[in-house]
């Protein structure tokens, strides 16, 4: 698989801006945004997990 | 200008006067009146410790040491036609979250988790104006699932309701629904302009009146003033909610609060303190962004200010502490989880 070239959070290139901020966000949010692609993701969240679905790039999920 | 910044003069500046709010809400059992809780709202930061310690021997006496601990899910998250101006879910900002719905193996699972933390509520929640059709039946379907497979309480949050939609869910067996009314009378023009706080009112009303428990909330730290935030506890008090679930904003990105400072901790605390003495035997309930705005240790003086009921697991969209962590902080604090089908 690639390197991921996009934040989960802003959805910029991880190369373009610092993303400091948006990483201490991903501790409490699911990312929105494809790593690979940068497409808004579809997100479900429940009690104890999350999965986000990128439709080119399938699913991630966490805990 | 942020509406924090206006100096008001505090008239509760002495621990002295708190003698008489101590007899009126501990004694006596009696709310504090708009202006007592505005009086709350700007005491200054050294009255902060006596506040709580106040506000939590009344949530001792008029509501016990049980905690209500409930989990929370989407079941059709995004494309919201409605403009609340906190809200990531509305469809008319760009925000990146997208619109989807969650089947019902899916929110079963999710009342499996809720229960397994040894939660007593479970609550579906819907980003809609009010439900459809569509949504009526989903829940029937889902609900019916739920009730068959685990043992929990239901609650419903689906915006507003017709009398006939109230029925129906009375007839599901869902036993409280979620309505807030967001944000005091006088602020509710510069949060939402899609529909009015009157609206929500109704709402309600109607959920009052129906058997279901009444649960009625609101958003503070939305760039309201003082005295509208004391306007609001008095507003929520005069509904008599059963519950009254407290969020701090938690600004999101691309709404129109997106760039709000999050809410002082101290302010925070206050709040809490001014809620609980304003409605001293309603279930006070952590909702979202108590983890940006207290943190862990503000979280624990909260409930040790007045807060006995907490959201465990994530949130609708954004994620929340680990339940386990706030169990052991409940354990710790010797608050033991209230048990299905007790009242508090
Ligand atoms: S009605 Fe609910 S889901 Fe829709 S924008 Fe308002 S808060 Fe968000
Ligand atoms: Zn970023
Ligand atoms: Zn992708």
């Amino acid at each position: 698989m690639a390197e991921p070239g996009f934040c989960g959070h802003c959805g910029r290139g991880l190369d373009e801006v610092d993303h400091d901020v948006c990483r201490a966000r991903l501790r409490l949010e699911p990312p929105r945004y494809c790593a690979q692609c940068r497409r808004r993701m579809v997100v479900q969240v429940i009690p104890r997990g999350w999965s986000a679905t990128c439709v080119e790039h399938g699913t991630v999920s966490g805990g | 200008m942020t509406a924090m910044s206006v100096h008001i003069e505090p008239s509760l500046h002495d621990p002295s006067q708190l003698a008489d709010l101590r007899e009126q809400v501990l004694e006596r059992g009696e709310g504090l009146s708009e202006e007592q809780i505005l009086s709350v709202l700007t005491s200054p930061d050294e009255l902060l410790p006596d506040l709580l310690e106040l506000a939590h021997a009344v949530r001792m006496k008029w509501c016990g040491p049980e905690v209500e601990v409930e989990g929370i899910v989407s079941l059709k998250t995004g494309g919201c036609p409605e403009d609340c101006h906190f809200c990531s879910q509305s469809g008319q900002f760009t925000s990146p979250v997208r619109s989807v719905w969650l089947n019902i193996p899916e929110l079963v699972k999710a009342a499996e988790q809720t229960a397994a933390t040894g939660a007593s509520e479970f609550c579906i929640v819907a980003a809609v104006r009010g439900p459809d059709e569509r949504l009526m039946s989903q829940m029937r379907d889902g609900v019916k699932a739920i009730k068959e497979a685990v043992d929990i309480e239901v609650a419903a949050s689906l915006g507003m309701l017709t009398q006939e939609q109230v029925d129906d869910l009375v007839a599901m067996g869902v036993h409280r629904y979620n309505h807030n009314l967001e944000a005091a009378r006088s602020y509710f023009p510069n949060v939402v302009t899609t529909h009015s706080w009157e609206e929500r009112w109704d709402t309600c009303e109607m959920v009052r009146n129906s058997g279901m428990e009444l649960c009625c909330g609101c958003l503070v730290g939305m760039g309201e003033t003082i005295e509208q935030r004391a306007e609001l506890a008095a507003q929520l008090a005069e509904l008599q909610p059963d519950e009254v679930p407290l969020n701090f904003l938690n600004p999101r990105p691309g709404t129109p609060f997106g760039d709000l400072p999050l809410m002082d901790s101290k302010d925070a605390l206050r709040t809490i303190a001014a809620f609980r003495l304003a409605m001293p035997r309603t279930i006070l309930r952590y909702a979202g962004g108590r983890e940006l705005t207290l943190g862990d240790l503000g979280t624990r003086d909260g409930l040790l200010g007045g807060i006995n009921a907490v959201i465990v697991g994530n949130y609708l969209t954004t994620l929340g502490r680990n339940p386990e962590e706030d169990l052991e902080l409940l354990e710790d604090l010797k608050m033991p989880i209230k048990a299905l089908s007790e009242q508090i």
